[in-house]
């Protein structure tokens, strides 16, 4: 039952005559975990965008939960790359989470009861409700995340995106992030997307590579093949005593 | 301070202060954290051609300014979204057009402009009760309209991509937003002019931003500094003899130089103290 809720067929994106994603073929599934990996301006933040709808792709085909990215994305969470915010805006934990659900609010009205309910929840869940009256400057890099990544569930999301959510945290609260990841699948599709193949560890259960170019062969499996076009230099994995295994064995 | 009341220019002077302090304490405040400075100095100064417009059709200013600076907001707001320009040249090139205008269009009116340097640079001592109205009313929309899509404000202010991504109408609300300061711009002119407005829209709002983390809270601090600022620019320049809106724009930096300084102070002792 595991239905399809995104296809990209073929996609180009061109800046100013740059080609930044080009030949982009990918299907997301109900429930998926996918990490996608790949170098600095690779084209990741842009692939994201495509799915929500804020890029349109100069070539090919995108279709999100059946329709047009810009009617799909209200299924869509998404919890943009860290650095982009002004950390001394004035404004609140409990503020930042509810503008989560400014579009499923009528305009013009204040929120429901039903809207304050669904921010208190997601932030329980993130386990980031003891700091709800805070300023958001003042927190660390991993908890920002954490209430970015409420903001994104108070919407009900069916998917789940992620630009870079290991930048900038620590790596104790990295695993306590991918608990949380681990617990939200459960009730959504996540796709992850990093420059660093670290990052994307053992929690993701399909990989793909990006730049330019897509390398996705719809499982964990990556050959040294992808990583090495990727990544255009030949990549050492190193396995921190993984149960599974990342890459195919060679021949 | 009292006997000064009796005149009605200056009850007149101090009402017109005080309804420029509402507007421009809750506008200030998104100009601050939303970091549109530039363009809100951009409408101000292009408004400059809707006084001239108003000069050469022989109405009041204040009604050539609506119009005006309305159009040049929207202008600069759309060519700096929507073209390659970008949007601090757009600015730049409307900002000095609408001068420009301005000053053509005095120079073609019949006869002499003897309150112009008024429009500049303030004339807080000669409001009409006319504009008294039309300063009530036009507080009236900015409060309407804040008070109906504050929730939207904020989200745009604080990251106006995540706000696309979940389905707000960005640009529109963008444009709404620099519509309100127009209005605003409006209100203060005849408090400090054109040249000056820019001082008052983010001075108050940059000192209570020092206070709270708040919007709404830094809203009414704001509203009550400039109200405050206002008042001891008009008392100064009146025992000193000396003009009005400047004095109450040096009064405004004097405070949030001080302001600064004595939080600055105040965090490096106590974290001394730690």
């Amino acid at each position: 039952m595991n239905e399809e809720i995104v296809r990209l067929e073929d996609a180009w994106v061109h800046f100013d005559g740059v080609s930044v994603l080009e030949e982009v073929d990918l299907s997301i599934n109900q429930y998926d975990f996918l990490g996608i990996i790949g170098p600095n301006g690779g084209g990741k933040t842009t692939l994201l965008k495509v799915i929500l709808g804020l890029l349109k792709p100069s070539r090919g085909k995108v279709t999100v939960f059946g329709h047009t990215p810009e009617k799909g994305r209200k299924f869509v969470g998404y919890v943009p790359q860290y650095s982009l915010f002004d950390r001394d805006f004035p404004v609140s934990i409990w503020d930042v989470v509810l503008m989560g659900r400014l579009e499923h609010k009528k305009r013009f009205k204040r929120f429901s009861e039903e809207d304050k309910k669904l921010a208190y929840d997601a932030l329980e869940t993130v386990e980031m409700l003891d700091f709800k009256d805070a300023q958001i400057g003042k927190l660390s890099g991993g908890q920002q995340q954490r209430v970015f990544i409420a903001r994104a569930l108070v919407a009900e999301p069916k998917l789940l995106l992620l630009d870079e959510p290991m930048a900038s945290v620590d790596s104790p609260m990295q695993t306590e992030l991918y608990e949380l990841f681990e617990k939200l699948r459960q009730r959504m599709a996540i796709v992850l997307v990093s420059h660093d193949i670290s990052a994307v560890s053992i929690y993701v259960d399909k990989i793909a590579c990006l730049n330019r170019r897509l390398f996705y062969h719809d499982s964990k499996e990556l050959t040294a093949e992808d990583l090495e076009a990727t990544y255009q230099c030949p990549v050492e994995i190193i396995a921190h005593g993984v149960p599974h295994r990342v890459l195919k064995e060679h021949k | 301070m009292i006997e000064i009341l009796q005149y009605e220019f200056m009850r007149n002077a101090l009402i017109a202060a005080l309804l420029a302090s509402i507007a421009c304490g809750i506008i200030g405040v998104y100009v601050v954290v939303k970091r549109i400075v530039f363009i809100s100095g951009g409408i101000a100064h292009a408004a400059f051609g809707g006084i001239g417009l108003g000069y050469f059709l022989g109405v009041n200013p204040v009604l050539g300014v609506i119009p005006f600076s309305i159009a040049a907001a929207l202008s600069m707001g759309i060519i700096g979204r929507r073209t390659k320009i970008p949007e601090d040249t757009a600015i730049g090139i409307l900002w000095v057009m609408g001068m420009a205008l301005g000053v053509i269009f005095v120079a073609l009116s019949p006869g002499y402009a003897p309150e112009l340097f008024g429009y500049l640079f303030g004339s807080i001592l000669t409001v009409p009760t006319s504009d008294i109205i039309l300063m009530l009313s036009l507080n009236a929309a900015i409060i309407a309209v804040v008070f109906s899509l504050h929730r939207e404000f904020q989200a745009i202010s604080f990251d106006e991509e995540y706000a696309t991504t979940i389905g707000l109408p960005t640009e529109r609300l963008y444009l709404l937003l620099l519509c309100l300061i127009a209005l605003t711009v409006v209100l203060l002119i005849r408090v400090v002019g054109v040249i000056l407005v820019i001082a008052l829209l983010t001075i108050p709002a940059a000192i209570s931003r020092q206070f709270t983390h708040r919007l709404s809270s830094m809203m009414f601090l704001s509203v009550f500094l400039c109200a405050i600022l206002t008042i001891c620019g008009l008392w100064l320049s009146y025992a000193f003899d000396l003009p009005s809106g400047a004095t109450i724009v040096l009064v405004s930096g004097t405070a949030f130089i001080l302001s600064t300084v004595s939080k600055s102070i105040h965090i490096s002792v106590f974290s001394k103290s730690i």
